[in-house]
């Protein structure tokens, strides 16, 4: 033991700087760990705060009655802080319009909300609410439609309130909510002398809940659900609430595990083509080792020292570098940032990113380390010989490759939290290997029987490396190539989730509701939107039925059953369901297929479903489900269940007819449009409500805005995490293609005592890398497209986007950056005299 | 010391088997000198990594210091080189990352023996390095080089010395010291010497002298003894 510690010191002291030069890979690769994961982790905490300010709270506990003692003095008992609110349906007078409209009153208590911020016009608005008094803050609608401004006076039940200003963000409501009714916030202490508290049908009574640090909403959710389970109560968390999202915020989850994925890749072939140039410098000091009485335990064990060290130290060094560059972030990017990003250093991430890479480092180490043990005593006498036995067939390094791809998939399960995400990761990386191990060889292969005597002799000399002794052909082809292969992915995935987020932004998208409009209005109100200067975007009829049986049991009886697995709410509900002869673009067909025309007459009449109420109902294709449509039985069944994108504020519906069926039944009908500006939405409102009293308008513009932040800001998470990644790959792909100095260093010299000119070296230098490095390129790219498109379609479910220029770009850049790297690798050993790298190098 | 019976070795190559040693056989005696000559090509070097144990014979054996190498397997072929072997390569074959006093130590290091360096300083101030203990391969001339690897031989008190053209890379003065060393020190250890040369004054040094051709021992003569 002493001898191999020994002598691991005493080799590695002596070529230091080699050392350093090698370990530049190893602490890239840890460093690109550390700090990606850490940033990562940095961007996820912002966007979690971002989602929390959704819901406001911690934990939403809703009922249609008043909590009860019980559940307050459970969620008291959490040590946090608790926030009321009670919201019910009224009339709102309006006594200087002597007008009347139905609002939706939310009266509130406490401190509310604990993350993000009430947000009003004018901004003092919030304060003066929870000072209490006869206050109340509207919807900025009603203030459009009624002319109305602060310090106008409206009357709820009893009392008058003053108006303290117009809402603008309120965290915590759905989207939906705003859908009902205009809403009107007072102060919980003003509600009992409206006279209103208490009389009011479909109230809703809510304790917003802060927990305290690390507690978890979901488990108290899980538990007094347990523990109450007769009140009825609903839960909220910020986790419900972020699925509910959409598919956004899951995409960067999905994006960052790919982005930590990629890290401990990108890691592994830094540390991977370090060690391996490592090993091949040393065979003739092993080959001495051994012809001295070393066993092939000894030599192995001295470079498994140099090998597990060089891990350490490059663990320990790539993390203080990592972390370093993650410090470095907030100065780079100050002003540039549009989170609040708050950087910290993330100590699991630390610990999974050096972790990681000294085991990564071990597993690495080890391929080209068993070569050592292989080494015969003999390469001392002939050189060939230890070249020979080095990269002979040996079961343990198949073995140990074994070990590296299980680690590789282990990782990317982990990373991803699904099997088959992860497999499928590391299935692709796996078959992006053979295929570009397969094109070295075939590259090295070709160079030795293909290229034409006539070429210059540069040239051949060029493509002769490649096939030569010591070539790094394979090597650089699989470094490069995969290199190309995950940045590019990576950037492709980036452009395939923007282009998706940004297909669903505000842009030209409905953020003016009309409901309530009938049948013979529908026509006349769009003139009048139109002439308004916003025409309506879209329309939908709206009929109302109920559900009377579900594959031929009726609703009573599926009720009654004790087992029953349909969720109550889904056979209760009224429904409001729409008909058309086409999906809309928030739709897609997920199980059968869209019927667009039908008739009663040909039998049940084939509905599509929405995949969730499908879910809670227990729905099957062809399952057959009966309505009464005010009055009319109507038999249909599911003929298809759709997805809905019901992030998009558009017109959706949980159930679509064919047409040909209900265009006889009573109906209203929901028109969207668009409206540029806040005064332009007034103005629209005021035009159409005047013409149409009856109809209501629902004003989106503030959701639209709340959401489409959220939006952006994922956005630039995925923009600046692959934008970071990708730099850090390049680096670490120049580091792989600078370990190769040494490999051509002696034969340079060499050429150059001869009289090769410097621009001849440089030439055979520049053959050799450019054929390496667009081959690489166009390999990694190809398998970049590939990738993109499975990703895309199987873990993100979006349309995959791949643009020409973007790829061609990637070619042109890994290509550019292969030459460079060699040329500049060579440099050094052109600008010293050749006799000093002679006497070096024997 | 060494008996050598039928030694033969077949490479495999593309073009089919290609015997490089036919069935070479003679023996060496304790503290007796072997000069191998032929010219190149002829198995020189492939006899004498043989005889070392760095390579395994296709036929025929190899007794070294009374063990058959061709029964052992390579790490106990690796302890009787530890144990019993020096060698003195052409090219020097020094570690480049240890220093020459460290160099010379590796062969009692690697028996975990501690507190060998004023052996090993004694055997380089022998070979005339006294102010060359901590100087790096690289900031060594050839014939220094050379020296240190003759220290290194000798570390281990070795009963047979294994010289592979040890003069080969150096000028005239320095070889004819180098020479003298080798067998001086041979003289004084009272050490057995196979020596691969092309030089035939060198060759004429020792007691006897192997002639190879085409793979085959074409002669085994007795030489005049040494002055």
């Amino acid at each position: 033991m002493r001898f191999i510690l020994l002598m691991a010191w005493r080799d590695s002291r002596a070529s230091r700087r080699r050392l350093v030069l090698y370990s530049l890979s190893v602490v890239l690769g840890i460093a690109a760990l550390v700090s990606i994961g850490s940033f990562s982790a940095n961007v996820s905490s912002a966007i979690n705060r971002e989602a929390k300010s959704l819901l406001g709270a911690d934990l939403f506990v809703t009922a249609p009655a008043p909590l009860p003692a019980a559940v307050m003095d459970h969620l008291a008992a959490q040590g946090g802080e608790i926030a009321r609110e009670q919201t019910f349906s009224s009339m709102m007078t309006f006594p200087a319009q002597g007008r009347l409209r139905l609002v939706q009153v939310h009266a509130v208590e406490g401190a509310f909300p604990f993350y993000g911020r009430f947000e009003t016009d004018p901004p003092g608005a919030a304060q003066l609410l929870r000072e209490g008094g006869d206050r109340v803050i509207l919807e900025p609608t009603l203030l459009a439609q009624y002319g109305l401004r602060a310090g106008d006076r409206v009357r709820l039940g009893k009392t008058l309130f003053t108006i303290a200003g117009s809402l603008r963000k309120v965290p915590g409501e759905s989207p939906g909510v705003a859908m009902m009714a205009p809403r009107a916030y007072i102060p919980m202490g003003s509600l009992a002398a409206t006279g209103l508290a208490g009389a009011e049908a479909l109230a809703r009574y809510r304790a917003m809940v802060r927990l305290p640090e690390g507690a978890d909403a979901d488990a108290l959710a899980r538990t007094m659900k347990e523990r109450f389970p007769l009140l009825r109560l609903s839960f909220e968390t910020v986790g419900e609430r972020k699925r509910n999202l959409g598919q956004a915020v899951a995409h960067l989850d999905g994006f960052l595990s790919l982005v930590g994925f990629v890290a401990l890749v990108l890691g592994g072939i830094g540390v991977a083509s370090a060690l391996h140039a490592y090993i091949r410098d040393k065979i003739p000091t092993v080959a001495v080792l051994r012809c001295l009485g070393a066993s092939a335990r000894q030599s192995f064990s001295v470079y498994l020292a140099q090998g597990l060290a060089l891990g350490f130290a490059g663990a320990f060094a790539g993390g203080a570098l990592g972390v370093g560059v993650q410090r470095a972030l907030p100065a780079l990017f100050r002003g540039v940032l549009p989170i609040d990003v708050d950087f910290f250093v993330s100590w699991p991430a630390l610990l999974r990113g050096t972790g990681a890479g000294v085991v990564i480092c071990l597993l690495f180490s080890l391929l080209p380390l068993l070569s050592v043990r292989r080494i015969p005593p003999l390469a001392a006498l002939r050189s060939a010989v230890g070249e020979r036995a080095a990269s002979a067939p040996d079961p343990w390094r198949l073995g140990i490759a074994a070990v590296i791809a299980a680690s590789v998939a282990g990782f990317a399960v982990w990373q991803t939290g699904a099997l088959s995400i992860g497999l499928g990761f590391a299935g692709m990386l796996g078959l992006g290997f053979l295929i570009l191990a397969g094109l070295g060889s075939a590259v090295a292969w070709a160079s030795r029987r293909f290229v034409p005597r006539g070429l210059p002799y540069v040239v051949r000399q060029g493509f002769g490396n490649l096939h030569r002794p010591n070539n790094r052909t394979v090597l650089l082809l699989l470094s490069l190539g995969l290199g190309t292969f995950l940045v590019l992915t990576l950037l492709l995935v980036r452009t395939t989730l923007l282009n998706e987020i940004r297909g669903a932004d505000a842009l030209g998208r409905p953020n003016l509701i009309f409901f309530d409009i009938q049948d013979d209005q529908i026509g006349p109100l769009e003139a009048v939107a139109s002439s308004a200067g916003s025409p309506v975007g879209e329309r939908a009829a709206i009929v109302t039925m109920k559900i009377t049986s579900v594959r031929g049991v009726g609703v009573e009886r599926l009720l009654k059953e004790k087992d029953m697995k349909i969720a109550a709410w889904a056979l209760r509900r009224e429904y409001r369901s729409t008909f058309r002869g086409r999906l809309s673009a928030t739709e897609k067909v997920v199980e059968g297929a869209f019927t667009g025309r039908a008739a009663v007459a040909d039998g049940p009449v084939p509905i599509s479903v929405e995949e969730g109420l499908a879910r809670d109902m227990q729905l099957r294709l062809g399952d057959e489900v009966d309505w009464d449509v005010q009055g009319l039985a109507v038999r249909t069944r599911v003929g298809s269940i759709r997805t809905v994108e019901w992030r998009r504020l558009e017109p959706n519906f949980f159930v679509v007819f064919p047409e040909g069926v209900l265009e006889g039944a009573p109906k209203t009908y929901l028109a969207a449009l668009h409206a540029d500006s806040a005064a332009q939405s007034g103005r629209v409102q005021r035009a159409v409500v005047d013409a149409f009293p009856n109809v209501t308008a629902i004003d989106l513009a503030l959701v639209v805005e709340t959401l489409d932040g959220i939006f952006s800001k994922v956005a630039f998470a995925i923009q600046f995490m692959a934008l970071f990644t990708v730099a850090t790959g390049l680096v670490v792909l120049a580091g792989a293609v600078l370990m190769g100095r040494h490999q051509r260093i002696r034969e340079t010299v060499l050429l150059r005592t001869l009289g090769a000119t410097r621009r001849q070296l440089a030439l055979i230098q520049l053959v050799e890398y450019a054929v390496l490095g667009v081959q690489a390129a166009v390999v990694g790219a190809a398998l970049a497209v590939a990738g993109n498109l499975l990703l895309a379609r199987y873990v993100f479910h979006v349309t995959a986007s791949s643009p020409l220029g973007q790829v061609a770009a990637a070619v042109a850049v890994v290509s550019a950056l292969a030459v460079a790297t060699g040329l500049a690798a060579g440099r050094g050993v052109l600008d010293h005299p050749p006799l000093e790298i002679l006497r070096q190098e024997t | 010391m060494l008996r050598v019976s039928r030694l033969t070795k077949t490479y495999a190559t593309a073009a089919g088997p290609l015997t490089v040693l036919h069935e070479a056989s003679f023996e060496l005696g304790a503290g007796e000198s072997i000069a191998v000559v032929g010219p190149s090509g002829s198995g020189k070097t492939t006899l004498l990594g043989l005889c070392a144990g760095l390579d395994r014979a296709t036929g025929g054996s190899v007794e070294l210091a009374g063990e058959r190498l061709d029964a052992l397997d390579e790490d106990s072929r690796a302890r009787v080189r530890n144990a019993s072997v020096g060698f003195v390569f052409q090219n020097f074959q020094l570690i480049p990352t240890l220093t020459a006093l460290e160099n010379v130590l590796v062969p009692l290091e690697l028996r975990g023996e501690r507190g060998c360096e004023p052996q090993a300083r004694a055997l380089l101030e022998r070979v005339g390095l006294a102010a060359r203990f901590d100087h790096y391969p690289v900031q060594l001339s050839g014939g220094e080089q050379q020296r240190v690897a003759l220290a290194r031989a000798f570390i281990n008190a070795p009963k047979i010395l294994f010289c592979d053209e040890p003069t080969g890379n150096l000028d005239g003065d320095t070889a004819d010291s180098m020479v003298e060393l080798i067998f001086g020190l041979n003289r004084e250890r009272g050490t057995t010497l196979v020596l691969v040369t092309h030089n035939f004054e060198l060759a004429g040094r020792c007691q006897r002298i192997l002639r190879l051709r085409n793979g085959s021992v074409a002669s085994d003569e007795r030489t005049a003894p040494a002055a």
